[in-house]
């Protein structure tokens, strides 16, 4: 028995701050100390609070360490772990309240959440299957096996109305009674933890924090359906949920709980993975499907859907990481549970990464429903430098933006795509007033660009040309007309692509396009952009009145564009000027402006 | 695996590991004092013993932590015990033969030890 343990945050985010060195450290002075058989360290899942890594928490006080370093490590063990002193200097700030230490559940980043899908991350060890037991883990899957019928599983997941986390939305348990009313001798359960959008990280969480809970729910899907055989499609850039879904996988057959006849039921099932080599249209179902086939990851049409002719050619069930990891605790706590939480159409919770101009840059779970407010001003805690909200992207390059007018509405399915963007996978990137939405646009067009696979026609050479015409705005050449033509362009390509990458691949131009045409037309009228982004519609001035002429801008500027004699005002030459800000930045006096 | 017996077996077994976690407000309190008065009279040594107790004797409902000086160093090693909602029981000059009985007659039958209390000598 330990009477403490430690909890080091084992995610990408806090291994890339050092975790790691923060683990090898904590043993060496435990055991310097003779602490080895009393305390405890543990490397978990993520805690959320990603931009206070590397985290750790002290139990049984709970105490909430953020930011340590490895040469805090010392004074934590003997301070803390020996003597019993709490390290008040190095607790997260949110926790102190004057005296008196409040407990995380208290702080606003976590009393608004409600986790469901993180209910595991950062409180278990995600490489050892008994901690995942310890929380109910398996037990839903030894209920189902053991008292429920396939068709009880599948109405069970239909009462819960869960719907797709991966963007769509679609009922989960339609999704389930479809593949498994599909005749076959052979079925697979497939699961999508291809996550290319960017600043999404969710189900990479879920995978590095409780990927027991994704392997459970796939068995359970697979006896739903009649399936015997699972893959996991998980990109390659995320080695750290590689490598403990391998252990979890090799575990859980340790134990029986894949195989053959799991708790004596007669029910075989196994699970592999299939690494992705990161191109975002494999998150595509049937562009995924081909690639863990071992052909070239392109969609092809649909229907047939994946549910009567999926891999292989067989029925195949595809879910999202995140929607599975919600059927263990559907199966355990019931659906009447389930959807006691969140808004009408909308059930349970859904996970985001915040990131972008925020001051809390982590991974919150809130209850559907919850308004954009709620995540930024509250849990995120605002936007650092006392910059002003401008607008929130949501959908990654799928989806679209949420400007201030609309930052009350409750986030769920349906809300969001009435105001032109869509829930999407989770990434959540908020935008302060310095940013550019016509230079937002052009960056999630040069990423579908990028990553469309050139099959179709409206996808491979349409986004090319929307992209073009974005290049020719920002750069100050474009026309009244180019705003036109760009929009009936993205209905053309939305229409005509062969896949969810083109068919909303213009969503960011036609989103921004809706709220902020003003900006568009200031950029093609006024030749100005607002924020100051676009550097070809940038100029810098001295202002004469409040240069001392002390010549350091002229120094530093690396295309020698100003000039002037030491002591007298100096002056940018714009035609050679580069736009790269130094100078600004250097002049003590603020004596240079940009507009 | 076989059946959800087996299952539970583990569960209950793993969850002893994890029980600390919990940070469950209805735990019976255990603070040794673990100033550098304490740790000179011995304290290590007696919040040892109460971790090989609990642990063998497979008690639940105990969090075992440390406190810090009280002023009152000859008294050391002390331990405060609190069950939820009432007054704290506290006992001094404690070595670590002293705690088996601490334990089973304070911790799982809920009456205190008297004579190892702070005053019983006065």
């Amino acid at each position: 028995m330990y009477r403490s343990n430690i909890l080091v945050c084992g995610g990408t985010g806090c291994t890339s701050s050092g975790s790691e060195k923060i683990i090898s450290k904590l043993w060496k002075e435990i055991k310097i100390r003779g602490l080895e058989q009393e305390v405890n360290v543990i490397k978990t899942g993520c805690f959320g609070l990603c931009s206070l890594g590397p985290i750790m928490i002290v139990y049984p006080e709970g105490s909430f360490y953020s930011m340590v370093q490895v040469d805090d490590i010392a004074e934590i063990v003997e301070e803390h772990l020996l003597k019993g002193r709490v390290v008040k200097r190095l607790l997260y700030k949110e926790t102190l309240d004057g005296e008196k230490i409040k407990s995380l559940n208290e702080t606003a980043f976590y009393s608004k959440q409600k986790r469901i899908v993180l209910k595991n991350c950062g409180l278990i060890n995600p490489e050892s299957i008994d901690e995942y037991i310890a929380m109910d883990g398996y037990c839903a899957l030894g209920r189902v096996l053991g008292k429920m019928s396939p068709r009880d599983v599948i109405e069970e997941i239909k009462m819960s109305d869960l719907r797709g986390r991966g963007g769509g939305g679609f009922p989960t348990g339609v999704k389930w009674e479809l593949t498994a009313k599909s005749e076959a001798e052979q079925k697979y359960v497939c699961c999508n933890a291809d996550e290319g959008d960017p600043g999404a990280f969710m189900d990479r969480a879920i995978l590095e924090g409780d990927p027991h809970s994704v392997i459970e729910s796939m068995a359970i899907a697979g006896y739903a359906i009649g399936a015997n055989k699972g893959f996991i499609y998980v990109r390659a850039e995320y080695p750290i949920a590689v490598k403990r879904l391998n252990i979890a996988i090799e575990q859980a057959r340790n134990y029986g709980l894949l195989g053959q006849d799991i708790f004596s039921s007669g029910f075989n099932f196994d699970i592999d993975l299939r690494l992705g080599a990161g191109a975002f249209v494999c998150g595509e179902e049937t562009a995924l499907m081909s690639s863990i086939s071992g052909k070239r990851g392109e969609p092809r049409p649909r229907p047939p859907y994946p549910a009567v002719k999926g891999l292989f050619d067989c029925p195949t069930l595809l879910n999202n990481v995140e929607t599975y990891a919600n059927i263990p605790q559907i199966i355990l706590k019931g659906a009447s549970w389930f959807n006691s939480i969140g808004t009408e159409k909308s059930k349970g919770t859904k996970v985001f990464a915040l990131g972008g101009k925020i001051n809390h840059t982590g991974l919150v779970e809130v209850p559907m429903g919850t308004t954009l407010r709620e995540i930024v001003e509250e849990i995120g805690g605002g936007i650092p430098n006392g910059k002003k909200f401008k607008a929130a992207q949501t959908g990654g390059p799928s989806g679209g933006c949420i400007s201030i007018e609309n930052i009350d509405i409750p986030i769920d399915y349906d809300n969001l795509l009435s105001i032109g963007s869509m829930m999407g996978s989770g990434g959540l990137i908020v935008m302060d007033q310095d940013t550019c939405m016509v230079d937002i646009a052009k960056f999630f067009l040069e990423f579908t660009v990028d990553e469309s696979c050139g099959k179709c026609v409206p996808c491979r050479i349409g986004t090319k040309r929307l992209l073009e015409i974005l290049n020719k705005i920002t750069s100050g050449n474009g026309t009244i007309e180019d705003i036109d033509k760009m929009e009936k362009l993205c209905y053309y390509i939305k229409s005509n692509s062969l896949c969810g990458l083109g068919q909303t691949a213009p969503n960011p131009v036609l989103s921004t396009l809706k709220c902020f045409r003003n900006e568009y037309e200031m950029h093609v009228n006024k030749k100005k952009c607002e924020a100051g982004v676009c550097k070809s519609l940038l100029r810098y001035e001295i202002i004469e009145g409040k240069c001392k002429g002390c010549t350091l801008c002229a120094r530093n500027c690396p295309v020698s564009a100003i000039s002037g004699f030491v002591g007298m005002p100096h002056e940018i030459d714009s035609d050679k000027c580069i736009k790269c800000g130094i100078c600004m930045q250097k002049c003590k006096f603020d004596a240079i402006i940009k507009h | 695996m076989k059946t959800l017996e087996e299952l539970k077996k583990i569960r209950d077994e793993a969850r002893k590991n994890i029980n600390v976690r919990n940070n469950n407000p209805n735990d019976i309190k255990v603070l040794i004092g673990m100033a550098t008065c304490g740790i000179a009279a011995g304290a290590r040594q007696v919040m040892k013993e109460f971790i090989n107790q609990v642990d063998k004797k497979n008690i639940r409902n105990v969090t075992i932590t440390q406190t810090d000086c009280a002023g009152s160093c000859e008294y050391e090693p002390r331990v405060e015990i609190i069950f939820p909602g009432n007054e704290k029981a506290t006992y001094v000059n404690i070595t670590p033969e002293k705690v088996s009985r601490i334990i089973d007659e304070h911790i799982i039958n809920g009456n205190i030890v008297k004579e190892y209390t702070i005053g019983w000598n006065n």
